[in-house]
Protein backbone atom coordinates (compact mmCIF):
# COMPACT_ATOMS: atom_id res chain seq x y z
CA UNK A 1 0.00 0.00 0.00
CA UNK A 2 2.73 2.06 0.92
CA UNK A 3 4.57 1.61 -2.01
CA UNK A 4 1.44 2.57 -4.04
CA UNK A 5 1.12 5.61 -2.59
CA UNK A 6 4.70 6.38 -3.47
CA UNK A 7 4.43 5.67 -7.04
CA UNK A 8 1.31 7.98 -7.48
CA UNK A 9 3.25 10.75 -5.29
CA UNK A 10 6.35 10.34 -7.64
CA UNK A 11 4.10 10.12 -10.72
CA UNK A 12 2.33 13.48 -9.62
CA UNK A 13 5.72 15.42 -9.14
CA UNK A 14 5.97 18.40 -11.27
CA UNK A 15 9.80 18.28 -12.18
CA UNK A 16 8.63 15.45 -14.10
CA UNK A 17 5.38 16.39 -15.57
CA UNK A 18 6.91 19.91 -17.26
CA UNK A 19 8.90 18.18 -19.86
CA UNK A 20 9.38 20.74 -22.78
CA UNK A 21 10.35 19.09 -26.32
CA UNK A 22 14.52 20.44 -26.45
CA UNK A 23 13.17 21.27 -30.20
CA UNK A 24 10.63 24.00 -29.10
CA UNK A 25 13.65 25.50 -25.99
CA UNK A 26 16.14 25.40 -28.98
CA UNK A 27 13.76 27.14 -31.38
CA UNK A 28 12.40 29.75 -29.08
CA UNK A 29 16.36 30.70 -28.03
CA UNK A 30 16.88 30.79 -31.62
CA UNK A 31 13.86 33.02 -32.38
CA UNK A 32 14.68 35.22 -29.39
CA UNK A 33 18.68 35.51 -30.81
CA UNK A 34 17.48 36.47 -34.04
CA UNK A 35 15.43 39.09 -33.03
CA UNK A 36 17.99 40.56 -30.78
CA UNK A 37 20.03 40.44 -33.62
CA UNK A 38 17.63 42.55 -35.62
CA UNK A 39 16.83 44.90 -33.52
CA UNK A 40 20.97 45.39 -32.88
CA UNK A 41 21.31 45.73 -36.81
CA UNK A 42 18.11 48.14 -36.45
CA UNK A 43 19.99 50.31 -33.46
CA UNK A 44 23.58 50.11 -35.59
CA UNK A 45 22.34 50.97 -39.07
CA UNK A 46 20.45 53.88 -37.29
CA UNK A 47 23.64 54.89 -35.31
CA UNK A 48 25.73 55.72 -38.59
CA UNK A 49 24.73 59.05 -39.14
CA UNK A 50 25.74 60.95 -42.30
CA UNK A 51 28.40 60.61 -44.46
CA UNK A 52 31.28 61.71 -42.67
CA UNK A 53 33.96 63.99 -44.38
CA UNK A 54 37.10 62.11 -45.63
CA UNK A 55 34.87 59.26 -45.98
CA UNK A 56 34.44 57.48 -49.46
CA UNK A 57 31.36 58.15 -50.59
CA UNK A 58 29.93 55.27 -52.33
CA UNK A 59 28.82 55.60 -55.38
CA UNK A 60 25.50 56.35 -56.97
CA UNK A 61 23.65 57.33 -59.59
CA UNK A 62 20.92 59.63 -61.07
CA UNK A 63 18.50 59.74 -63.77
CA UNK A 64 17.81 63.04 -64.88
CA UNK A 65 14.64 64.76 -65.73
CA UNK A 66 15.24 64.28 -69.30
CA UNK A 67 16.24 60.99 -68.80
CA UNK A 68 20.08 60.93 -68.85
CA UNK A 69 21.35 58.47 -66.31
CA UNK A 70 24.83 59.81 -64.75
CA UNK A 71 27.32 57.44 -62.65
CA UNK A 72 29.13 59.39 -60.17
CA UNK A 73 31.45 56.14 -61.28
CA UNK A 74 32.03 57.87 -64.45
CA UNK A 75 32.99 61.12 -62.69
CA UNK A 76 35.89 59.95 -61.21
CA UNK A 77 38.76 62.82 -61.03
CA UNK A 78 36.37 65.94 -60.71
CA UNK A 79 34.73 67.70 -58.10
CA UNK A 80 31.64 66.78 -58.26
CA UNK A 81 28.73 69.13 -56.03
CA UNK A 82 25.99 67.30 -54.87
CA UNK A 83 22.90 69.57 -54.32
CA UNK A 84 19.92 68.39 -52.28
CA UNK A 85 16.91 70.82 -53.39
CA UNK A 86 13.12 70.59 -53.68
CA UNK A 87 10.21 72.91 -55.53
CA UNK A 88 8.61 73.34 -51.86
CA UNK A 89 11.45 74.10 -50.01
CA UNK A 90 11.60 78.46 -49.72
CA UNK A 91 15.11 78.58 -48.82
CA UNK A 92 16.58 76.56 -51.33
CA UNK A 93 14.73 79.46 -53.56
CA UNK A 94 17.52 81.58 -51.94
CA UNK A 95 20.72 80.16 -53.25
CA UNK A 96 19.13 78.53 -56.30
CA UNK A 97 20.45 81.64 -59.36
CA UNK A 98 23.72 81.16 -57.50
CA UNK A 99 24.32 77.81 -57.53
CA UNK A 100 23.57 78.27 -61.77
CA UNK A 101 25.65 81.19 -61.85
CA UNK A 102 28.65 79.11 -59.94
CA UNK A 103 27.91 76.25 -62.77
CA UNK A 104 28.53 78.44 -65.77
CA UNK A 105 31.25 79.59 -63.64
CA UNK A 106 33.33 76.14 -63.51
CA UNK A 107 31.21 74.66 -66.73
CA UNK A 108 33.80 75.40 -69.44
CA UNK A 109 36.90 74.43 -67.56
CA UNK A 110 35.24 70.77 -67.03
CA UNK A 111 36.66 69.89 -63.58
CA UNK A 112 33.47 70.23 -61.75
CA UNK A 113 30.05 69.08 -62.03
CA UNK A 114 26.99 70.03 -60.74
CA UNK A 115 24.14 67.29 -59.93
CA UNK A 116 21.14 68.50 -58.55
CA UNK A 117 18.77 66.35 -56.29
CA UNK A 118 15.01 66.99 -56.49
CA UNK A 119 13.96 65.65 -52.67
CA UNK A 120 10.50 64.30 -52.27
CA UNK A 121 8.78 66.62 -54.95
CA UNK A 122 6.46 65.88 -57.59
CA UNK A 123 7.88 66.36 -61.19
CA UNK A 124 6.23 69.35 -62.19
CA UNK A 125 6.60 71.26 -59.71
CA UNK A 126 10.37 70.93 -59.69
CA UNK A 127 10.02 71.33 -63.43
CA UNK A 128 8.60 74.52 -62.82
CA UNK A 129 11.41 75.70 -60.18
CA UNK A 130 14.22 75.07 -62.57
CA UNK A 131 12.56 77.03 -65.14
CA UNK A 132 11.81 79.66 -62.94
CA UNK A 133 15.48 80.00 -62.11
CA UNK A 134 16.80 78.67 -65.44
CA UNK A 135 18.89 75.78 -63.82
CA UNK A 136 20.75 74.16 -66.43
CA UNK A 137 22.89 71.82 -64.55
CA UNK A 138 22.13 67.72 -64.35
CA UNK A 139 19.25 67.67 -62.20
CA UNK A 140 17.21 64.47 -61.63
CA UNK A 141 14.46 63.06 -59.02
CA UNK A 142 15.97 61.16 -55.60
CA UNK A 143 14.18 58.23 -56.98
CA UNK A 144 12.89 56.18 -53.80
CA UNK A 145 14.86 58.72 -51.60
CA UNK A 146 17.97 56.42 -52.02
CA UNK A 147 20.79 59.23 -52.69
CA UNK A 148 19.47 61.35 -49.47
CA UNK A 149 19.67 57.86 -47.58
CA UNK A 150 22.82 57.36 -48.93
CA UNK A 151 24.09 60.54 -47.63
CA UNK A 152 21.19 60.50 -44.97
CA UNK A 153 20.20 64.71 -45.26
CA UNK A 154 18.78 65.95 -42.45
CA UNK A 155 16.69 68.46 -44.97
CA UNK A 156 16.74 70.35 -47.69
CA UNK A 157 18.66 72.78 -48.96
CA UNK A 158 21.99 70.50 -47.92
CA UNK A 159 25.05 70.30 -50.40
CA UNK A 160 28.02 67.97 -50.44
CA UNK A 161 30.85 68.64 -52.14
CA UNK A 162 33.22 65.23 -53.62
CA UNK A 163 36.71 65.67 -54.19
CA UNK A 164 38.22 63.83 -57.59
CA UNK A 165 38.85 61.12 -55.63
CA UNK A 166 34.83 60.27 -54.38
CA UNK A 167 36.11 61.22 -50.74
CA UNK A 168 33.13 63.68 -49.01
CA UNK A 169 35.24 67.28 -49.20
CA UNK A 170 32.64 69.56 -47.79
CA UNK A 171 29.12 69.53 -46.32
CA UNK A 172 26.92 72.72 -46.44
CA UNK A 173 23.87 72.37 -44.29
CA UNK A 174 21.16 74.81 -45.08
CA UNK A 175 21.35 77.03 -47.98
CA UNK A 176 24.47 79.28 -49.58
CA UNK A 177 24.34 82.87 -48.19
CA UNK A 178 25.56 83.95 -51.60
CA UNK A 179 28.03 82.82 -54.43
CA UNK A 180 31.02 83.52 -53.43
CA UNK A 181 30.41 81.52 -50.70
CA UNK A 182 29.93 78.66 -52.74
CA UNK A 183 32.83 79.66 -55.08
CA UNK A 184 35.19 80.01 -52.27
CA UNK A 185 34.19 76.18 -50.64
CA UNK A 186 34.56 74.80 -54.28
CA UNK A 187 37.92 76.54 -54.62
CA UNK A 188 38.95 75.42 -50.91
CA UNK A 189 38.23 71.76 -52.47
CA UNK A 190 39.93 72.12 -55.74
CA UNK A 191 43.23 73.32 -54.13
CA UNK A 192 42.74 70.67 -51.55
CA UNK A 193 43.93 67.97 -54.34
CA UNK B 1 -8.00 74.65 -126.25
CA UNK B 2 -4.58 74.01 -124.56
CA UNK B 3 -5.36 76.51 -122.35
CA UNK B 4 -8.26 75.85 -121.49
CA UNK B 5 -7.71 71.93 -121.15
CA UNK B 6 -4.67 72.56 -118.83
CA UNK B 7 -7.58 74.40 -116.76
CA UNK B 8 -9.85 71.79 -116.53
CA UNK B 9 -7.00 69.80 -115.67
CA UNK B 10 -6.04 71.66 -113.00
CA UNK B 11 -9.26 72.68 -110.89
CA UNK B 12 -10.14 68.91 -111.49
CA UNK B 13 -7.01 68.01 -109.64
CA UNK B 14 -7.98 71.01 -107.35
CA UNK B 15 -11.06 69.20 -106.62
CA UNK B 16 -9.78 66.02 -106.22
CA UNK B 17 -7.14 67.34 -104.01
CA UNK B 18 -10.04 68.37 -101.69
CA UNK B 19 -11.90 65.63 -101.70
CA UNK B 20 -9.05 63.25 -100.36
CA UNK B 21 -8.03 65.84 -98.00
CA UNK B 22 -11.77 65.56 -96.45
CA UNK B 23 -11.70 62.30 -96.71
CA UNK B 24 -8.74 61.59 -94.61
CA UNK B 25 -9.87 64.15 -91.87
CA UNK B 26 -12.65 62.41 -91.23
CA UNK B 27 -10.94 59.24 -91.56
CA UNK B 28 -8.36 60.93 -89.12
CA UNK B 29 -11.33 62.39 -87.07
CA UNK B 30 -12.71 58.87 -86.88
CA UNK B 31 -9.46 56.64 -86.12
CA UNK B 32 -8.28 59.52 -83.08
CA UNK B 33 -10.52 58.54 -80.04
CA UNK B 34 -12.02 61.74 -78.54
CA UNK B 35 -10.53 62.66 -75.39
CA UNK B 36 -11.45 60.63 -72.17
CA UNK B 37 -13.50 63.08 -69.98
CA UNK B 38 -13.05 61.78 -66.68
CA UNK B 39 -14.56 63.45 -64.00
CA UNK B 40 -12.35 65.42 -61.67
CA UNK B 41 -11.99 63.38 -58.32
CA UNK B 42 -13.29 64.56 -55.62
CA UNK B 43 -11.49 65.38 -52.05
CA UNK B 44 -12.81 61.98 -51.03
CA UNK B 45 -11.62 60.10 -53.17
CA UNK B 46 -7.85 61.73 -52.99
CA UNK B 47 -8.02 61.57 -49.31
CA UNK B 48 -9.18 58.09 -49.38
CA UNK B 49 -5.71 57.42 -50.66
CA UNK B 50 -3.81 60.00 -48.99
CA UNK B 51 -4.31 58.64 -45.60
CA UNK B 52 -2.76 55.31 -46.97
CA UNK B 53 0.50 57.34 -47.41
CA UNK B 54 3.15 59.11 -45.02
CA UNK B 55 5.26 61.94 -46.25
CA UNK B 56 8.70 61.29 -45.37
CA UNK B 57 9.41 65.50 -45.04
CA UNK B 58 6.44 65.02 -42.29
CA UNK B 59 7.25 61.71 -40.27
CA UNK B 60 3.97 60.30 -38.72
CA UNK B 61 1.25 62.62 -40.16
CA UNK B 62 -0.64 61.10 -42.78
CA UNK B 63 -1.15 62.48 -46.44
CA UNK B 64 -4.82 63.36 -45.78
CA UNK B 65 -4.13 65.57 -42.79
CA UNK B 66 -0.44 67.42 -43.76
CA UNK B 67 -0.77 70.88 -44.05
CA UNK B 68 2.99 71.42 -45.40
CA UNK B 69 3.58 72.40 -49.49
CA UNK B 70 5.17 69.04 -50.14
CA UNK B 71 2.13 66.90 -49.18
CA UNK B 72 -0.34 69.61 -50.76
CA UNK B 73 1.84 68.58 -53.88
CA UNK B 74 1.51 65.26 -53.25
CA UNK B 75 -2.92 65.19 -52.86
CA UNK B 76 -2.56 67.06 -55.77
CA UNK B 77 -0.93 64.57 -57.71
CA UNK B 78 -3.08 62.16 -56.64
CA UNK B 79 -6.04 64.20 -58.04
CA UNK B 80 -3.95 64.31 -60.93
CA UNK B 81 -3.46 60.30 -61.41
CA UNK B 82 -7.08 59.85 -60.50
CA UNK B 83 -7.87 61.89 -63.01
CA UNK B 84 -6.27 60.14 -65.91
CA UNK B 85 -7.28 56.86 -64.80
CA UNK B 86 -5.21 55.50 -62.70
CA UNK B 87 -6.47 52.55 -59.46
CA UNK B 88 -5.70 53.16 -56.18
CA UNK B 89 -2.93 50.13 -56.39
CA UNK B 90 -1.31 51.79 -59.09
CA UNK B 91 -1.08 55.00 -57.64
CA UNK B 92 0.11 53.58 -54.44
CA UNK B 93 2.93 52.18 -56.67
CA UNK B 94 4.00 55.25 -58.22
CA UNK B 95 4.78 56.39 -54.73
CA UNK B 96 6.02 53.55 -53.57
CA UNK B 97 8.54 53.54 -56.79
CA UNK B 98 9.56 57.25 -57.03
CA UNK B 99 9.68 57.90 -52.81
CA UNK B 100 10.30 54.21 -51.59
CA UNK B 101 8.41 52.11 -49.27
CA UNK B 102 8.12 54.19 -46.11
CA UNK B 103 5.73 56.41 -47.70
CA UNK B 104 3.21 53.56 -47.17
CA UNK B 105 1.20 53.43 -44.04
CA UNK B 106 1.21 49.86 -44.39
CA UNK B 107 4.93 48.14 -45.30
CA UNK B 108 4.63 46.24 -48.44
CA UNK B 109 4.53 42.35 -47.74
CA UNK B 110 8.10 41.28 -48.66
CA UNK B 111 11.44 40.79 -47.37
CA UNK B 112 12.23 41.59 -43.93
CA UNK B 113 8.38 43.60 -43.70
CA UNK B 114 7.04 40.33 -43.26
CA UNK B 115 8.34 40.81 -39.45
CA UNK B 116 6.07 43.39 -39.22
CA UNK B 117 3.15 41.20 -39.84
CA UNK B 118 4.35 37.99 -38.57
CA UNK B 119 6.02 39.06 -35.19
CA UNK B 120 3.03 40.30 -33.33
CA UNK B 121 1.35 37.37 -34.21
CA UNK B 122 4.23 34.60 -33.18
CA UNK B 123 4.55 36.86 -29.60
CA UNK B 124 0.56 36.63 -29.12
CA UNK B 125 0.83 32.46 -29.75
CA UNK B 126 3.64 32.77 -27.08
CA UNK B 127 2.03 34.66 -24.82
CA UNK B 128 -0.81 32.67 -24.66
CA UNK B 129 0.96 29.71 -23.97
CA UNK B 130 2.78 30.95 -21.34
CA UNK B 131 -0.26 32.10 -19.68
CA UNK B 132 -1.76 28.67 -20.25
CA UNK B 133 0.94 27.12 -18.70
CA UNK B 134 1.57 29.52 -15.34
CA UNK B 135 -2.64 29.01 -15.52
CA UNK B 136 -2.66 25.45 -15.29
CA UNK B 137 0.14 25.31 -12.52
CA UNK B 138 -1.73 28.00 -10.09
CA UNK B 139 -4.99 25.65 -10.20
CA UNK B 140 -2.69 22.58 -9.80
CA UNK B 141 -1.00 24.63 -6.78
CA UNK B 142 -4.04 24.97 -5.17
CA UNK B 143 -5.37 21.47 -5.40
CA UNK B 144 -5.08 19.13 -2.99
CA UNK B 145 -1.97 16.86 -2.19
CA UNK B 146 -3.16 13.69 -2.24
CA UNK B 147 -5.86 14.01 -4.52
CA UNK B 148 -7.91 10.16 -5.34
CA UNK B 149 -6.76 8.68 -8.63
CA UNK B 150 -9.91 6.53 -9.80
CA UNK B 151 -7.82 4.78 -12.15
CA UNK B 152 -5.38 3.29 -9.64
CA UNK B 153 -6.70 -0.46 -9.62
CA UNK B 154 -6.13 -0.79 -6.08
CA UNK B 155 -8.08 2.93 -5.09
CA UNK B 156 -5.95 2.90 -2.20
CA UNK B 157 -4.64 6.34 -1.22
CA UNK B 158 -2.56 7.40 1.94
CA UNK B 159 -5.74 8.49 3.39
CA UNK B 160 -7.35 5.21 3.17
CA UNK B 161 -4.06 3.98 5.30
CA UNK B 162 -4.55 6.58 7.58
CA UNK B 163 -8.09 4.96 8.37
CA UNK B 164 -7.37 2.11 8.41
CA UNK B 165 -4.80 2.33 10.85
CA UNK B 166 -6.88 4.48 13.09
CA UNK B 167 -9.91 2.17 12.43
CA UNK B 168 -7.31 -1.06 13.20
CA UNK B 169 -5.99 1.21 16.29
CA UNK B 170 -9.78 1.74 17.28
CA UNK B 171 -10.84 -2.14 17.02
CA UNK B 172 -7.93 -3.76 19.10
CA UNK B 173 -8.78 -0.77 21.99
CA UNK B 174 -12.45 -2.10 22.13
CA UNK B 175 -11.20 -5.54 22.42
CA UNK B 176 -8.53 -4.91 25.24
CA UNK B 177 -11.59 -3.15 27.01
Amino acid sequence: MDETTESIEVSETPDEKRHVPVWVIVTAFAVLLAFLGLIYWGLTHAKQGPVSLGQKVPGFDLVTFDGQQISTDDLAGKVVVVNFWASWCTPCESEAAAMEQAWQMYKPGGQVVFLGVDYVDTEPEAMGYLQKYNISYPNGPDLRTSISQLFRIRGVPETYILDADGHLASIQIGPFQSLDEIVSTIEGVLQSQ
Amino acid sequence: MGFFNSKAVFSSLFLVMVAVSLVNSAALAQATPPPQSTPSPSADDINAIARQLYCPVCENIPLDVCETTACEQWRALIGQLLAEGKSEQQIKDYFMLNYGDRVLAEPPRYGLNWLVYILPVVFFVIGIFILYRVLRQMRRAKAPVNPQIPDKPSGVTQEDTYLARVEEALRERKERK
